[in-house]
């Protein structure tokens, strides 16, 4: 049983979000220390203000102010604070009413501990000192010992420059195992061997191995070594640079059937001008030191494959 | 079998305007445009709608998990069946076809469908090719996947190089008809279009879809709800689902099994013997223009070998015999998630004489198919002006 | 409206790691197992549908590998929902129910363990207003269980009574993970301690529907559905009465369930809180077998819990251990979307 590989995956993107008219206005809003909702067919003032209606679905647009301070409807105190969450300590996490609002707010509350925090207190916002239209422009909520204080207000959402757009990052990490099959499979090209595994039900050779032949549903087990030479079944020539690799263009991207094996699997070519590459040629993986897989492939100078003979890989 | 399904009708389509960033709404507003749209076309309201079934590809394009929950409230579903399909490139086709099935199974009476993609958002290429650790990367981008199988499918059928620009410079032309189309390229010729870049030898840039941010919804209803239908509705006549795996021992790339498969069973539920003859037009998922000719042959409108003959001969022109694409397709237009429902849709549109500049006179019976980048999920309606027979 | 029932159910030993095995090869053994069952194989089966996450695993398109382990050659009539296998299922049984198949097999799988789980579902929320903050799964259902508290709905000890009672129900379930005494543990956000969480599990699970005869003659004693409904509440927490499930109960009144009792109920609860939720939506009375394999607190497989739900329920009639048995799926923060089926057995 070959070592079971693991390893950190990082998936993380700075998502760029456009707002619409009601989402631009609120966020705006905050970035000026002003709250926004917006009020439904029946009057109902809701905060944050969505865009559609919960019950109605209608579009919602009559914006108005509400206070910065309000009451809490519900609490949960998180001792240990997750990246990315606010305040960088423990907190106790707070649905809000705020004045003037009829329903509640998601946000943070800085206390020092659980017992500090109640439903049916009352609380403020503490802005954050920088602001930028954004939901983390309140830093968070605070208690505050004020009764409840303004009703709504009309307001036009207008401020200048309004903000269009947030900029959202989000990072998750993962650590990715790949399994038996692919961990078998990368273990071995690493020590510079092609190994496929076969199909018992139609004896087909996959490589790489997927743990499964896909065609019959069946687990492949038997180990077979395939190639090292091959033959290209088809094949682009690429002109246009690939994120994160540093290959110099032209070159050729190929399908190629290694022998032995019952599919293409995909390489470069190199070692032989782009435009001399044809369905049918012969070629063997080039390794380079510390490489993970064979870094090209390049021709065996053998004669071409005749396309028959390789037509039911293409 | 002694189940006589409900006939389907598509009685309402709403698309938004595809453009590469749609900077001034949120993604609820994207796809509410599309949503209120075929809602108008069909007069009627958010009440009206028994269930919400929407369709994208990956989450990680808009880096949302799972949005149809917070998309709940922008398309009226709260106290509603919401379903979320995902089939990767052929969803947009697959998730009208799972609405259509609310209604034939008589569960539900009017089904809201909607397909999305907010590309902006990020960047397609990014969702495509997250760092997966111990795999190789990818070597060749976009259109790297695609451009080998299409030199496979000349080399197979012979086919002269200048079919892939025939496409494109067609498909341009048809998009200046659509008002909903991305990209207008009101100057467009054949030879700007072989004269553009060669990216993925044989594949030049003019012969790539774009990368559109965008929304595509229908409404489908009963018999009932289509006597009521304020417009002529369009008529499902026939639709299916066909999936093989990604990559197998003597998988065909250039004329996938599923895909025969797939539009046989839909020529069979609809009674079609001669695709060629009684289809009056395709909507068909065309990413790069070579996939044209090697549709054609796979969905039986040409002989194998023969397809990209129609392309040279005009046959597939808007006014050709067989339009193909009327709307500009995928190449003029490609909000990926919304991509097939967009041709279900326009399949409809055309049978329900509505195409406006783009519509091919005379069609009663059109062909809407989406498929998965890797060729092995595919999704295809026919749909007619008149209810079907059986 | 054609009778439909579940015929074969099959899962994985849901577990804390599964680094030795990729999805396909952690689902297959399951799928070979309903087939066994049954004595179907992939081209026997007329409709194929699977339910998972992308977000899950990290990747896209990773239902797609997964689909190497149905054998989909001849190819197949197939769907998939980025959406807990309970739908998946849904959407098959609505295909049998238009005449278009008779048999469906339906499966779903979730490596919940490679990704900080709370942290991933943090991406399901409002991408503008609440995302941003990052509040994680189990604070979300803190919330939730403050509100109940708050109500005099159920306290802390209530509350731990269900998750010891759960765990304790899970002793028999040879597949479940977190199972026997469990102690209640420290606060992971209060109200909520650790064993008012449900466990991080990976896991497959797979069932066959068959409509009349075909059912009849596939099993012994098939599950059939008597009704199936779901419903979506609005998204944000603070619009929504956190102590109750409007959509539980409108989908449990379209499925069927208050028509006459139950006997047995597979609730999908993660967190014991929210099984207060649910019972209170659902009118479950104290006769009712609530969670007799455990739960979603023994063993939460994300995309997986709320079909295995659906196939414990069903094992249940086809072992003859109930007649009549609701089963529950939800999806969002704090019960925002939720499927409710009904299953009866043919009188013993």
């Amino acid at each position: 049983m070959p070592e079971l590989l693991k390893a950190p995956l990082v998936v993380e993107f700075p998502f760029t979000r456009s707002l619409g008219p009601v989402q631009s206005a609120f966020l705006t809003g905050l970035r000026e220390r002003t709250v926004l909702g917006v009020k439904t067919s029946d009057d109902k003032i809701l905060v944050p203000p969505v865009e559609y209606d919960p019950v109605t679905a209608d579009e919602l647009r009559d914006l108005v102010e509400v206070g910065a301070t309000g009451t809490v409807t519900t609490w949960a105190w998180n001792p240990e604070h997750r990246r990315g969450q606010p305040l960088g300590k423990p907190f106790a996490w707070i649905l809000v009413k705020l004045d003037g609002a009829d329903t509640a707010l998601l946000h943070a509350l800085d206390v020092d501990g659980p017992d500090a925090v109640h439903t049916g207190m009352r609380v403020r916002i503490r802005w954050a000192e920088e602001r930028t239209g954004a939901i983390t422009d309140i830093a968070c909520f605070e208690p505050y010992d004020g009764d409840e204080a303004s009703e709504a207000t009309p307001h036009d959402g207008e401020f200048e420059d309004k903000v269009s757009g947030i900029v959202a990052p989000a990072r998750l990490d993962y650590m990715y195992s790949p399994g038996r099959a692919a961990s078998a499979y990368i273990t071995s090209v690493a020590e510079r061997k092609m190994v496929g595994e076969r199909c018992p039900s139609c004896s087909k050779v996959y490589i790489p191995p997927r743990g499964a032949c896909p065609t019959c549903g069946v687990a492949t087990r038997e180990e077979v070594e395939v190639g090292p030479s091959g033959t290209v079944t088809t094949f682009c020539i690429v002109n246009v640079k690939a994120k994160n690799l540093d290959i110099e263009l032209p070159y050729v991207y190929a399908h190629i059937a290694l022998d032995g094996a019952d599919l293409a699997l995909h390489g470069r070519i190199a070692g032989i001008p782009y435009d001399q590459v044809r369905m049918g040629l012969r070629v063997e993986p080039v390794w380079t030191e510390g490489g993970r897989y064979p870094d090209h492939y390049r021709p065996t100078g053998e004669p071409d494959a005749d396309y028959d003979t390789y037509k039911e890989l293409v | 079998m002694s189940v006589t399904k409900e006939p389907v009708a598509v009685v309402g389509i709403g698309q938004t305007k595809h453009v590469a960033a749609r900077k001034d709404v949120s993604i609820a507003g994207l796809v509410r445009e599309a949503a209120q749209r075929a809602l108008q076309d069909a007069q009627l309201t958010w009440a009206d709608i028994d269930a919400v079934v929407i369709g994208k590809a990956p989450d990680f394009f808009e880096g949302v998990m799972m949005p149809e929950l917070y998309l709940a409230d922008a398309l009226g579903a709260v106290g509603k069946p919401m379903l979320r399909v995902h089939t990767a490139g052929s969803v947009g086709g697959s998730t009208a076809l799972v609405a259509s099935k609310l209604v034939a199974s008589r569960v539900h009476k009017t089904v809201l469908t909607l397909a999305f993609e907010k590309q902006s958002e990020s960047n397609a290429m990014w969702g495509l090719s997250l760092p997966v650790p111990f795999q190789q990367p990818l070597l060749a981008g976009a259109g790297g996947f695609f451009a080998p199988h299409v030199r496979a499918y000349m080399r197979r059928t012979g086919a002269p190089d200048h079919i892939g620009s025939l496409v494109a410079y067609k498909d341009r032309r048809n998009a200046l008809k659509n008002p909903y189309a991305h990209l207008h390229e009101k100057d467009i010729t054949l030879e700007k279009v072989q004269a553009s870049p060669m990216l993925w030898d044989p594949v030049r840039y003019s012969e790539t879809c774009p990368s559109s941010d965008g929304a595509c919804a229908m409404i489908l209803t009963d018999r009932e709800g289509a006597a009521r239908s304020p417009q002529a509705p369009a008529w499902v006549h026939g639709g299916a689902m066909r999936s093989e795996p990604t990559m197998f021992a003597g998988k065909d790339f250039v004329s996938p099994q599923a895909g025969k498969d797939c539009a046989a069973d839909v020529y069979q539920q609809a009674g079609i013997k001669d695709p060629r003859r009684e289809i009056d037009l395709a909507e068909i998922y065309v990413p790069f223009s070579w996939y044209e000719p090697m549709w054609l042959e796979n969905l039986g409108f040409a002989e194998e070998g023969e397809g990209w003959k129609l392309t040279e001969a005009g046959v597939t022109e808007l006014d050709g015999d067989l339009p193909i694409n009327p709307s500009g397709g995928v190449l003029s237009t490609n909000p990926i998630g919304a991509s097939g429902m967009i041709r279900f849709a326009e399949a409809a549109l055309q049978v329900r004489g509505q195409a406006g500049e783009h519509q091919v006179d005379g069609a009663r019976k059109a062909m809407g198919h989406a498929y998965g980048g890797g060729s092995q999920f595919f999704a295809m309606w026919l749909v007619g002006s008149e209810p079907p027979q059986n | 409206m054609r009778e439909v029932a579940i015929v074969a159910f099959a899962q994985s030993d849901q577990v804390r790691h599964s680094d030795e095995q990729s999805e396909v090869e952690m689902l297959m053994p399951v799928l070979h197992q309903v087939k066994e069952q049954t004595g179907l194989n992939a081209s026997d089966i007329g409709f194929t549908c699977s339910g998972s996450s992308d977000y899950l695993a990290g990747r896209a398109f990773s239902f797609t590998m997964a689909l190497d382990g149905v054998g989909a050659w001849p190819p197949i009539s197939e769907s998939h929902v980025e959406m807990d296998g309970a739908w998946a299922m849904y959407e098959a049984w609505v295909k049998i129910l238009t005449g278009e198949a008779d048999t469906a097999l339906v499966y779903s799988y979730g490596k919940t363990s490679p990704g900080s789980v709370r942290d991933v579902l943090t991406r399901q929320l409002d991408p503008y207003y609440v995302a941003p903050l990052w509040p994680d799964a189990v604070a979300l259902a803190a919330l939730q269980a403050q509100a109940l508290i708050d109500a005099g709905e159920t306290d802390e000890p209530a509350l731990a009574g269900i998750a010891a009672r759960s765990r304790d129900s899970a002793a028999d379930n040879a597949h479940a993970l977190m199972k026997g005494s469990v102690p209640q543990g420290d606060y992971v956000v209060q109200p909520l301690r650790k064993g008012d969480c449900p466990p991080i599990s990976d896991g497959a699970v797979a069932v066959v529907l068959a409509a009349g005869d075909k059912a009849r003659e596939l099993c012994a004693r098939p599950a059939w559905i008597r009704g199936m409904d779901h419903r979506i509440e609005a998204h944000s927490l603070g619009v929504r009465d956190l102590t109750d499930s409007p959509s539980t109960r409108l989908a449990a009144e379209r499925a069927g369930v208050f028509e006459r009792p139950v006997d047995t109920a597979e609730l999908h609860a993660p967190f014991t809180s929210q099984e207060v939720v649910l019972r209170k939506a659902l009118k479950l009375g104290d006769d009712v077998n609530v969670n007799p394999s455990g739960g979603a607190l023994a063993a939460n497989t994300v995309m997986a819990a709320g079909l295995l739900r659906i196939g414990e329920a069903a094992a249940r009639i086809h072992r003859g251990e109930s007649d009549r048995a609701l089963a529950h799926a939800t999806s969002g923060p704090c019960l925002q979307q939720n499927l409710v089926a009904v299953l009866e057995g043919d009188a013993q």
